[in-house]
């Protein structure tokens, strides 16, 4: 390990460990055939360029636009969403929950990092954060201050920590003024974090 | 366990840094990580709680100091270790010298899509009439199992009320029973749960807080 120096111009001396320990890894594997690399190729592409937030912000789009597929998401999340194309891997069983004025939502998983993959994609950084994990749950309100998000005081905020295999998706609010947009422009509004309850839309 | 992975309520760790424009991967390694991983789960050997009990059982120093891809790696590690499916001279020297143990399926380009849009349900019949009802009053157990729990330590003992029933679902402490194939697969009622947060953190906490958890059955008992 010693004779392979990486020459980074970024301090990361862990992340060159890291790349030596799963180049080695996933050569072992391969040579043990319990994997095939074009599958993995396969599986970063899927979440490079197929499966990431634009999905949900479509679910979310279609639900601000047509009440029958809010109401459906809302009772069928699982049914909905699947009737867009988004199953699998880490959205088996979702619930959809609607912020008002009286309730803001709010995902975590404070024991790991469950994610609505179909939906979101792969989690980012500071979701699988331990200071986003610790505190989320106790103090949602001072966490919502680190995204800028302020709410009113008299708005509850309910978390939902993900602790089996449900999996959460929040529907933000419509934002004000946006009666003209057609679905594909109401789309682009919506942000990842709105979605995980981080940021309002 | 109680290990340090039961983050809830934890104090500390600082503020959320959020990293604007955030790139899917930091380097290459992560992300072929986390296909590796993700790709050696086909193999049949573990299950999905095994996985998550074996990244809970690193060293809390270690859980705590390693990026969250470098966690998968570790604990990937350790489930092909315990199984003979690898050497430690092998893991460091990345070449083969121990045949292979026969794995149940292994993703190739063809199969990996389908794959990935099925994913695992966890749902599965349950013959027994659910125990508690959307609207009732439960309180979480006081329990501390030694193994794999998805009861977080901050609700436990204390008192909610249950708003969805989600059906019967694959019980993770039983499901981690078997380390090897065949898993051991309990199913119990699992139930969304949500709780006062003044119920969990005292009276002079944020009172427009709740709080909620997915609890299976047997992690609560009827309140009052």
């Amino acid at each position: 390990m010693a004779s392979h120096t990486h020459d980074h111009d970024h301090d990361h001396s862990t992340l060159s460990e890291m790349d030596i320990r799963v180049r080695a890894l996933e050569s072992l594997l391969t040579q043990k055939g319990y994997i095939d690399p074009a599958a993995i190729d396969r599986i970063i592409e899927t979440y490079e360029t197929e499966v990431g937030p634009h999905n949900g912000a479509q679910v979310v789009a279609k639900a601000w636009s047509e009440p029958d597929f809010k109401a459906w998401l809302l009772k069928d999340a699982t049914a909905a969403i699947a009737s867009l194309g988004f199953t699998g891997r880490q959205g088996e069983h979702m619930v959809a929950v609607e912020n008002t004025p009286e309730q803001h939502n709010m995902v975590v998983c404070t024991l790991c990092s469950c994610y609505p993959w179909p939906i979101l994609g792969l989690p980012p950084v500071w979701y699988k954060s331990a200071a986003y994990r610790s505190r989320a749950v106790l103090e949602p309100r001072k966490v919502l201050a680190d995204f800028g998000v302020t709410l009113p005081e008299s708005t509850r905020i309910r978390v939902w920590d993900s602790t089996a295999e449900v999996r959460y998706l929040v529907l933000p609010r419509r934002p004000a003024g946006t009666e003209s947009l057609s679905q594909a422009e109401l789309a682009q509004r919506v942000t990842r974090d709105a979605m995980i309850g981080t940021a309002l839309a | 366990m109680n290990g340090v992975h039961d983050m809830g309520g934890q104090q500390g760790f600082g503020p959320v840094h959020i990293e604007k424009n955030e790139p899917l991967f930091h380097a290459e390694w992560e992300s072929r990580a986390m296909a590796v991983t993700v790709a050696m789960g086909a193999s049949g050997q573990w299950n999905i709680d095994l996985s998550r009990s074996a990244r809970e059982s690193l060293p809390p120093a270690v859980y705590l100091s390693s990026s969250y891809y470098e966690i998968w790696i570790r604990a990937l590690e350790q489930l092909m270790l315990a199984r003979g499916m690898v050497t430690p001279a092998e893991l460091v020297s990345g070449q083969m010298t121990h045949a292979p143990i026969k794995v149940n399926r292994v993703l190739t380009r063809e199969t990996v899509d389908a794959a990935l849009k099925a994913g695992s349900p966890t749902e599965r019949a349950i013959d027994q009439p659910a125990l508690f009802k959307v609207g009732q009053q439960v309180r979480a157990r006081n329990m501390h199992p030694q193994g794999h729990t998805r009861l977080p330590r901050y609700v436990r003992g204390h008192v909610g009320t249950i708003v969805h029933v989600h059906g019967g679902h694959v019980f993770p402490d039983g499901h981690t029973l078997h380390a090897t194939p065949p898993f051991n697969v309990p199913v119990e009622w699992l139930y969304t749960v949500v709780f006062n947060g003044s119920t969990l953190w005292g009276e002079h906490s944020d009172p427009t807080v709740e709080v909620t958890v997915d609890a299976w059955e047997s992690y609560l008992e009827a309140a009052a």
